[in-house]
């Protein structure tokens, strides 16, 4: 097949598409690597300092460390929380569990930018605007669709014998879920761990409605600075941020296939 | 104790049922929790919001009106504003399709470690942030960028391809593209090689079959990218507001101003409101034309 006109076309075709494609993610690393002290390309010169720069940027650092703060308790909070949902919907279906796992990913469905001022007016009422609360609840309405699909996935296509065993044998339902069912879902629980930290990690359009002087996250910092200045400063943080997320995926690739979550 | 009979056997019991239920409202009541207090009840009041009345202070009062409704059918900008809103992001829509289908045809064609390293690349922009993209869009668009470097090195004006609607149709198709390339693959999979082999063998030259078996085959995909595509694109703001550099007006940028800067809450529901009718009517399109499709 492979032999036939239309592929030689096709294949120069999406090797041109893949260069659109990757172009502003391969662009940013000369840049990461520049002299100048505003964003061009080709740089003028060549240097390290960017580097340092980000470090040295107090904003930066200290949106870093909330963003990574953040994107760990919301993902702790979405296992504990997704875990006991995806398992009653799952195993114990009550009458109604189809609509309810229709409104528990609903807000997947609402574009986040009406997401984002629904909450902002809600919580502003309660004060919960620039604050850590707030914006653990916020992006915990947005990864907890992704954990109860993934985990939903992994329990329902779990062999059930394996448990049935387990509990004629004399095991306690808690040891059935503790010993059998939960060792049975680790790739489930890795990539809903890995989904819940990215997407936690990366969300800036609820974080933008949420943030203030007082608190920001890394997505939002950054944001801000792009609108404001043009330097190669945000080049090499996207390097480093590139990296961090490339290792994620590849350890999660290893123990579970993170492809397989995206890709059916 | 409790989960017993849900686990081993099907509850016949119904005092096991009742014990059943009473674990399924505990374990359930976390995520129910969260799902009113961050989007029920916002989404709620979100809606009544939009009825609110605002004095010319600016000053916000719990009185119904439609006032802000009327303002945004009647003033010319908003209508503008919406119709802006949905050509672009049809365009948007049709450019990523263009661009994003000969990649989807060549993974669907290629397989083992080849495809996994493709499959890859294109998982890994999604996985990026819109920021980082947005920011890459910027280093090449941009007056001092590579297009406009290497236009004036062989001698040819500067473009202008940034803060205008060049830049962002240009920026969020590249965005859009990782969504549009795993629809299509999704929808793929009614395209078989031996029906695209047996044209060529009777003499189907390749534009035939791509036209009269490739792309009606494909049609559902096609239909579910675009849905997809269209709804983000509507509703995408980090990068019109970066590449559009204020000048581009869409109704995801004019929603965060009125909240942010204007602080017109009822006006950025009302818009926020519109917007969800868009999504509903580009659903509806898109039912109908999958009926028709299939």
């Amino acid at each position: 097949m492979d032999e036939r006109p239309v592929s030689l076309a096709l294949k120069l075709m999406a090797l041109t598409m893949f260069v659109f494609l990757l172009a502003p993610l391969i662009v940013v690393v000369p840049i990461s690597f520049s002299g100048d002290s505003y964003m061009m390309f080709p740089p003028s010169s060549w240097s390290l300092k960017w580097y340092p720069a980000i470090f040295a940027d107090g904003k930066m650092t200290s949106a870093f460390w909330t963003s990574l703060l953040l994107a760990f308790v919301v993902t702790v909070l979405s296992l504990l929380i997704g875990l006991p949902a995806a398992y009653a919907l799952v195993r114990l279906k009550p009458r109604g569990s189809e609509a309810m796992s229709a409104l528990f990913t609903a807000p997947l469905l609402l574009p986040t930018i009406v997401l984002g001022l629904a909450i902002l007016i809600v919580f502003s009422r309660y004060g919960l605007l620039a604050t850590f609360q707030g914006l653990v609840v916020a992006h915990l309405v947005v990864t907890l669709p992704y954990a109860i699909r993934v985990l939903a996935t992994a329990l329902a296509t779990l062999p059930i014998p394996i448990e049935e065993a387990a509990a004629t044998l004399g095991a306690s339902p808690f040891t059935v879920f503790r010993r059998i069912t939960l060792p049975m879902m680790k790739s489930g629980l890795i990539g809903t761990t890995a989904l819940c930290f990215l997407v936690s990690f990366d969300e800036v359009v609820l974080s933008l409605f949420m943030t203030g002087p007082r608190i920001s996250t890394l997505p939002v910092a950054m944001y801000h600075h792009v609108e404001q200045q043009a330097d190669p400063l945000v080049a090499s943080l996207s390097v480093l941020l590139v990296i961090l997320t490339l290792l994620v995926v590849l350890v999660v690739d290893r123990t579970s296939g993170l492809a397989k979550t995206f890709v059916k | 104790m409790s989960a017993a009979p849900a686990i081993a056997t099907p509850a016949p019991v119904s005092e096991a049922r009742r014990s059943g239920l009473a674990l399924v409202v505990l374990l359930i009541a976390p995520i129910a929790l969260v799902n009113a207090l961050g989007f029920l009840v916002p989404v709620l009041n979100l809606a009544r919001m939009s009825f609110y009345e605002v004095e010319p202070t600016g000053a916000m009062r719990e009185v119904y009106t439609l006032a802000t409704w009327l303002t945004v059918f009647q003033d010319t900008f908003y209508a503008e504003l919406i119709l802006n809103s949905i050509t672009v992001s049809l365009g948007i829509t049709l450019l990523t399709l263009v661009c994003s289908y000969p990649i989807a045809l060549y993974l669907h064609r290629s397989s083992g470690t080849w495809r996994t390293i493709l499959l890859v690349l294109v998982i890994s922009p999604l996985l990026t942030s819109a920021v980082v993209r947005t920011y890459g869009w910027i280093a090449i668009l941009s007056e001092s960028g590579l297009v406009n470097n290497a236009l004036s090195a062989i001698g040819i004006a500067p473009l202008r391809l940034m803060f205008n609607k060049t830049g962002v149709v240009i920026g969020l198709t590249e965005i859009l593209m990782p969504y549009m390339i795993l629809a299509l693959l999704a929808g793929f999979g009614r395209l078989d090689p031996r029906v695209e082999e047996a044209a060529s063998t009777l003499g189907a030259p390749p534009f035939t079959i791509f036209r009269r078996i490739i792309l009606p085959l494909t049609l559902p995909g096609i239909a579910l990218g675009c849905l997809l595509c269209f709804v983000l694109a509507v509703s995408s703001f980090i990068t019109p507001k970066l590449l559009g550099g204020g000048r581009v007006f869409l109704l995801a940028t004019e929603i965060y101003d009125q909240a942010i800067v204007t602080l017109h809450w009822p006006l950025a529901a009302t818009l926020s409101i519109l917007v969800l009718v868009i999504f509903g009517g580009a659903l509806v399109l898109y039912t109908r034309a999958l009926r028709a499709i299939m």
